[in-house]
């Protein structure tokens, strides 16, 4: 128990105190997008993810904004676990047709006011994927979307920044 | 020991059961051995290779001119045969493998899905891969049928397939998916269950297909391989490399030394990669958090140090067709040199932590228990097969460049269970360290990219060793140097149904690290 106590304290806050580890540029957005949830969202905005057809890469990424570098929760921003508690639907992939459903299904649970940010270039358009007999092609095909993030897949910090982008577009909106 | 020494023995079988065997029937494709046979002795073959030891690899469908070609490919130890059955178009039907190998079974279905091929002994007559985005008559790989499908409008759920049930007092089913809690891909899991106990798991995919073996059709080389990088994006750089290899035999590229140096290095740092990540996941689905914030942190500093060297944080791309995309100099090799020693120190202090800690052990040990029995029935390869006694790792088995010069360790255990699969993990992990050190210190100068050489009706089969597992891909390239036909094998195919198993016993609340420690991929097998 010693060991990892002490592993504890030689890591440190790797993403507050270190200084080789803070990402000046990301920890800009990251209050940027600090102060407009807390303006628009009561300080907590619920992103319900869901891959309609994704390759994988685009989750791994998703989720490396839960990885202690982004620490993505510090800004008020948490990934939940149904389209009922969400603010925002953050959607990957072509859609495919087997998941066209189940996509239709979840934004119909995702309560009003919402948004859909459509993530990576399969979302934005159907990348490689393309349309087909299989693919539904971008997700506006679909569901209304709010703001498309493109790249293959996007980065970390490349999607803080579209969720920045969309949520300061709904001020601007209002 | 000589090359295929076993395959007269297996043949003098063949012929004793009666399997038709002519002059010509021996035949090859690209460097492998090919068998056609008489779509009537396709079971009786099946068995006599189970019966003779065969590991079966996978099997696949093509359309040609007048004729279904269904294939399978199996493996004695290290070196791999194709059976071949030639089918009509207007009855096409033969009997299957999944009686002898049950791993079979979900390939068999869909290829009857995708080609209308029917396995006439099959077990399991349900579709797999169709939902309803097709007809039950209709079948996408056929050379007649549109790209842009047959069924346009919105989709109904895939509410009515059978699922198998369960009665009895107390017995209740819990459905979950396809889109789930985390943030991860999305298929649907049944679950039987009386109280917290698991009795029976039924597993249902399909969800992700979206067409990528007819979009291959009519691709050109290097269209194929960014089509490949894009199979399972944690795997951009094993599949990216098994379809390249598999055009490049077709083709009879020799790729530089240094090209494939490259792209072991690249390889090496997929696995370790996606090592560093499900060890973090696994401890964090029984709650260990601390192991998920330290491992989730070197993850992210190591996929920095791919974003700086090779311009992609998963390398996605870099491999293509004949080498590598792109060049690494001096010192990006030092930057990847300087990052082996750091995460080895790092490793040794964390696994120790881990082991140490009793409630860790107490929810990882004996949890998913997976016999290797039931592993090589299945045919499972990657961290599931070796945490269950299969001793199975195509680098080292298959001695494909640059591994044929190197010492691959393969960690192995019969203890089949979650704790297993984790310290797997951890072992490819010191052993990919010691080969990139090895990779790094040998890597030789010179070209890193060969011109590519027209293919015109030939077919290349490449088995590789990916992260997740062995990848078994299959090309054929059509008389203008495109693809006519591309079926890349993900492992996942045969650790789906592992997980089937090894859950049975378990209880529900189990499931999540249960899954995460197999975790097989939905849009590799989706296709």
């Amino acid at each position: 128990m010693l060991k990892l106590f002490n592993k504890i304290r030689k890591t440190g806050v790797i993403t507050e105190d270190v200084p080789e580890g803070r990402d000046p540029a990301f920890e800009e957005v990251g209050e940027q997008l600090r102060a407009k949830v807390g303006e628009i969202f009561s300080g907590s905005l619920a992103i319900r993810e869901v891959d309609a057809g994704s390759c994988n890469g685009c989750e791994l990424e998703a989720n490396a904004l839960n990885n202690s570098w982004y620490s993505i929760e510090r800004f008020g921003i948490h990934f939940v676990a149904s389209p009922r508690h969400a603010d925002l639907l953050l959607v990957t992939g072509p859609v495919s047709r087997h998941m066209e459903a189940a996509l239709r299904r979840t934004w119909d649970a995702t309560p009003n006011p919402k948004l859909v940010l459509a993530m990576g270039d399969c979302a934005a358009d159907g990348g490689e994927f393309g349309v087909s007999y299989a693919s539904c092609g971008g997700v506006s095909s679909i569901i209304p979307v709010d703001g498309v993030i493109r790249g293959c897949p996007p980065t970390p910090m490349s999607l803080m920044k579209a969720i920045l982008a969309l949520v300061e577009k709904r001020t601007d909106n209002d | 020991m000589s090359a295929y020494d076993w395959l007269p023995d297996f043949l003098d079988r063949l012929k004793a059961d009666n399997v038709l065997l002519e002059d010509d029937s021996i035949t090859a494709l690209a460097k492998v051995p090919m068998l056609i046979l008489e779509a009537e002795d396709w079971g009786r073959a099946a068995a006599q290779a189970q019966a003779f030891g065969l590991r079966w690899m996978g099997g696949w469908a093509d359309q040609l001119d007048e004729a279904f070609h269904v294939s399978a490919c199996l493996a004695h130890q290290h070196e791999v045969l194709v059976l071949r059955a030639m089918l009509s178009l207007e009855i096409p039907v033969l009997p299957s493998h999944t009686p002898w190998y049950p791993g079979a079974d979900h390939m068999e279905r869909h290829t009857q899905d995708m080609y209308g091929v029917l396995f006439s002994d099959h077990p399991d007559p349900r579709r797999w891969t169709r939902h309803h985005a097709w007809g039950e008559n209709e079948y996408p790989l056929r050379s007649d049928f549109p790209l842009a499908g047959t069924r346009p409008g919105p989709m109904p759920t895939d509410h009515n397939y059978r699922y198998l049930k369960a009665q009895g007092a107390g017995v209740y089913e819990i459905p979950v998916g396809p889109v789930h809690a985390g943030i991860i891909e999305p298929g649907h899991f049944r679950f039987q269950a009386v109280g917290e106990q698991v009795l029976n798991l039924e597993i249902r995919l399909g969800y992700v297909h979206k067409g990528i073996e007819k979009i291959a059709v009519g691709r050109d080389a290097p269209g194929l391989a960014r089509l490949a990088a894009r199979i399972s994006g944690d795997s951009t750089v094993a599949h990216g490399w098994a379809a390249c290899m598999a055009m490049e035999q077709a083709a009879a590229v020799q790729v530089p030394e240094r090209a494939s140096y490259l792209r072991a290095i690249m390889a090496e740092r997929e696995r370790i990669a996606n090592h560093l990540g499900d060890i973090g996941a696994i401890c964090n689905d029984v709650a260990f958090a601390f192991a998920q914030y330290q491992f989730s942190r070197l993850r992210e500093s190591w996929q920095r140090v791919s974003q700086q060297v090779f311009g992609h944080r998963f390398m996605m791309d870099c491999v293509v067709p004949g080498g590598v995309a792109s060049d690494v100099d001096g010192a990006g090799l030092e930057l990847l040199r300087s990052g082996l020693e750091p995460l080895r120190a790092e490793l040794v202090e964390l696994m120790a932590i881990l082991d140490d800690n009793p409630s860790l052990e107490d929810r990882l040990a004996t949890t998913g228990f997976l016999s290797a029995a039931i592993a090589a029935k299945f045919g499972a390869t990657g961290y599931v097969g070796k945490a269950s006694g299969q001793d199975i790792d195509a680098r080292r088995d298959m001695r494909y460049a640059p591994y044929d010069r190197l010492e691959v360790v393969v960690p192995t255990s019969q203890n089949g269970d979650v704790q297993a699969r984790m310290h797997i993990r951890s072992q490819e992990v010191f052993a990919s360290l010691d080969l990139l050190t090895q990779l790094l210190r040998d890597i030789p100068a010179g070209e890193i990219r060969s011109d590519w050489r027209t293919a015109s009706e030939v077919e290349g089969i490449a088995v590789i060793d990916g992260w997740r597992g062995e990848i078994m891909t299959y090309v054929r390239f059509d008389a203008d140097d495109r693809i006519a036909r591309f079926m890349p094998r993900d492992p996942s195919w045969f650790t789906w149904p592992a997980l089937e198993q090894l859950i049975h016993d378990n209880i529900v609340p189990d499931f999540p690290v249960c899954n995460k420690s197999v975790n097989g991929s939905y849009s590799g097998h989706d296709l």
